[in-house]
């Protein structure tokens, strides 16, 4: 059994005679000599990723003003940063939403802009007090006026992440991309073969202080990331490093279309290979790695799992779903997450850098429960008005006029032959016939890309749906697509309007 | 070549891109098409020797024709290459190349737009 210990490594780095290789060589390495060979020949094993990492933000201190503020609330180019610790320290978050530029600029943004050097302006405000008189602040600033910009990323680096596809008929846009309908793409996140926490998934070398490359500098494991789920392979870390030292090249904003802003974060964990199991497990393969392709679809925490699947299948450019080659494309980069791990190698190779054991390990059995929600979740079928007419779409549009004017009612599905919903007529669609004088039948003017809910989703998504379709209402369907209600945006206010 | 073809609300209803077609005989190989009430638009590929017959046609019935003569272009500077355009892309202009770099086969894009919006780093512009 080989036994090495930090020292020694560490030893052998000062002197320049380390054996250092990235996740990716160790494959090879392990495969030839064998976990105890490869444990001897090599020293340390880096590993890198470069991805999307939301759960990431600065503290920043800006120095005491004359007349001294205490701040309460401020924003950095028009992006709220969290302001409720002692007077002049805030903490911008990565996707927090400039609230002048809306999607398109976000915390991930103004933080790219400090490692750039840019000017950013902030405005503060304060109710005052005797200690701190004044009210508002509005100053410009760059990095290098900052006493500190540290870099605290509450979840950075997952283990591995769940794959998305997306079942339903029209473009999703997520954080995960976006998802084109009938699960025409897949898209994924995450370095695989280097992927820092699948090289040392019983965290033996990963913990509570653990020198890393963050950011285009030195960084620290601070502990467990929030969410952390080892048991489920989903570890997390929360990661700090200092800002004024990193390199745009590896923090980089990010704008996803539909969901907002996110910060692209390179990191690199080097793993001491002090025995044979640790050598063991720095040689996973792209194919050992498995993952679930979820439904992004279904607009619920419980999403479906469609198919697991390795990142092997996943970086091979299609996957095959029910039968249909699926194209996939990553989130992460991996050319960037092979350049920090051989970044990283020659940090080690140059004696630049040394590596430490962890003086606290991680947790092995915590678990991520969902959110306790104490208020009732309302679902549409409690809501809805199963009092539902319908019309066939080979009535006159007379016949849904009639229909209208008789029930009061502004939407009317329309069904086919079999009673399967095929589209929707409003009162609109039929002034807009009658003005043009066409008498046709209900399918020539009924609107077919109709959207609509199911009996058991929740309430709020329905409400999501009226708002980002401008639509007044959903016909409620079943599996079968038979209409078995409708609901509307009163229905909804109504609901609200209790809830108050 | 690329054509873009925009029709407007007061004759997107009539039947005008069949009738310039059955007229000039020229073969329209039609990649993408968007209509509603209120537009159509519609991207073809055209040989250039029947482009200015059809765009008289076109235009002779109220269609505004334009010539689509930059296709994606990429930012090098902005982009990571993350490979997350290569999955959108309906005619796979985007691909890696060994080393994981991305590699953009510009002459096969058809211009349509759908990778601009998937790029998180707004590395992708049409020149239109
Ligand atoms: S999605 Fe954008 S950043 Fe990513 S590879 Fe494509 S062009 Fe580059
Ligand atoms: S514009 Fe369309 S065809 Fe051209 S590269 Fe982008 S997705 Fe492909």
């Amino acid at each position: 059994m080989v036994k090495k210990t930090i020292h020694e490594i560490n030893d052998r780095i000062r002197d320049g005679s380390v054996n250092v290789v990235t996740a990716e060589e160790m494959v090879d390495i392990v495969g030839e000599l064998g976990a105890e060979g490869a444990a001897k020949e090599v020293d340390v094993v880096t590993t890198g990723t470069f991805g999307a990492m939301c759960s990431s933000g600065v503290w920043l201190n800006f120095g005491h003003s004359e007349p001294p503020i205490r701040i309460s609330k401020m924003w950095l180019n028009d992006v709220e940063a969290y302001s409720g610790v002692a007077a002049v320290d805030a903490y911008i978050g990565a996707t927090q939403q400039s609230q002048s530029k809306g999607m398109d600029y976000g915390g991930a943004h103004v933080i790219e802009d400090l490692v750039r050097g840019n000017s950013i302006d902030i405005h503060g405000i304060s109710p005052g007090t005797d200690c701190y008189p004044r009210k508002v602040i509005d100053t410009t600033i760059n990095i290098y006026d900052l006493n500190q910009a540290i870099m605290l990323n509450p979840r950075n680096s997952y283990q591995k992440y769940n794959a998305a596809t997306n079942s339903t008929n029209h473009t999703l846009h997520t954080y995960m991309g976006a998802l084109l309908p009938h699960n025409g793409n897949v898209t994924y996140s995450g370095a695989g073969v280097l992927s820092p926490m699948h090289n040392d998934p019983n965290y033996e070398t990963i913990g509570t202080g653990t020198r890393i490359f963050l950011g285009g500098t030195q960084g620290y494991v601070v502990g467990e990331g929030t969410q952390h789920s080892p048991a489920a392979g989903f570890g997390t870390l929360m990661l700090k490093g200092d800002l004024k030292e990193m390199s745009p090249e590896y923090i980089r904003a990010a704008t996803f279309k539909g969901y907002g802003s996110s910060l692209y974060v390179g990191m690199g964990i080097p793993i001491p290979v002090l025995n044979e199991d640790i050598a063991k497990a720095t040689a996973v393969t792209d194919d050992d790695i498995v993952t679930n392709v979820l439904d992004y679809g279904v607009p619920s925490r419980d999403r479906p799992v469609l198919r697991t699947v390795t990142y092997g299948e996943l970086r091979s450019g299609s996957i095959d779903i029910n039968g249909k080659e699926v194209p996939t494309s990553p989130m992460s980069s991996f050319k960037k997450s092979r350049e920090i791990a051989n970044e990283l190698k020659q940090w080690i190779r140059n004696g630049e850098f040394f590596v430490s054991m962890p003086v606290e390990r991680l947790p092995r059995d915590t678990a991520c429960n969902a959110m306790k929600q104490t208020n009732a979740n309302p679902h549409v079928m409690d809501i809805m008005s199963s009092d539902v007419t319908t019309i066939r779409e080979d009535a006159g549009f007379h016949d849904a006029a009639k229909v209208i004017m008789e029930k009061q009612f502004n939407h009317l599905p329309v069904v086919d032959s079999g009673n399967h919903l095929v589209g929707i007529v409003t009162a609109w669609d039929i002034s807009k016939a009658v003005a043009k004088d066409e008498h046709n039948l209900v399918k020539d003017i009924m609107t077919r890309k109709v959207v609509t809910a199911s009996p058991d989703e929740a309430v709020d998504v329905s409400a999501f749906k009226l708002d980002s379709n401008n639509v007044s209402a959903l016909p409620v369907i079943d599996s079968n697509r038979h209409v078995v209600g409708i609901v509307t945006s009163d229905d909804i206010s109504k609901l609200l309007a209790r809830r108050h | 070549m690329m054509i873009k073809i925009n029709i407007a609300a007061d004759i997107v209803t009539k039947p005008i891109l069949a009738e310039s077609i059955m007229e000039t005989g020229a073969l329209l190989n039609i990649s993408q098409a968007h209509f509603d009430p209120t537009r159509g638009e519609v991207v073809a590929e055209i040989t250039s020797d029947q482009f200015r017959k059809i765009k008289d046609s076109l235009v002779g019935k109220g269609a505004e024709v334009l010539v689509l003569d930059t296709p994606i272009s990429r930012d090098e500077e902005e982009c990571v290459e993350c490979g997350a355009c290569i999955s959108v892309c309906p005619v796979k202009v985007f691909s890696f190349a060994d080393d994981w770099s991305l590699e953009v086969d510009s002459d096969k894009c058809i211009q349509c737009g759908t990778c601009i919006k998937m790029c998180p780093h707004n590395a992708l512009t049409l020149g239109h």
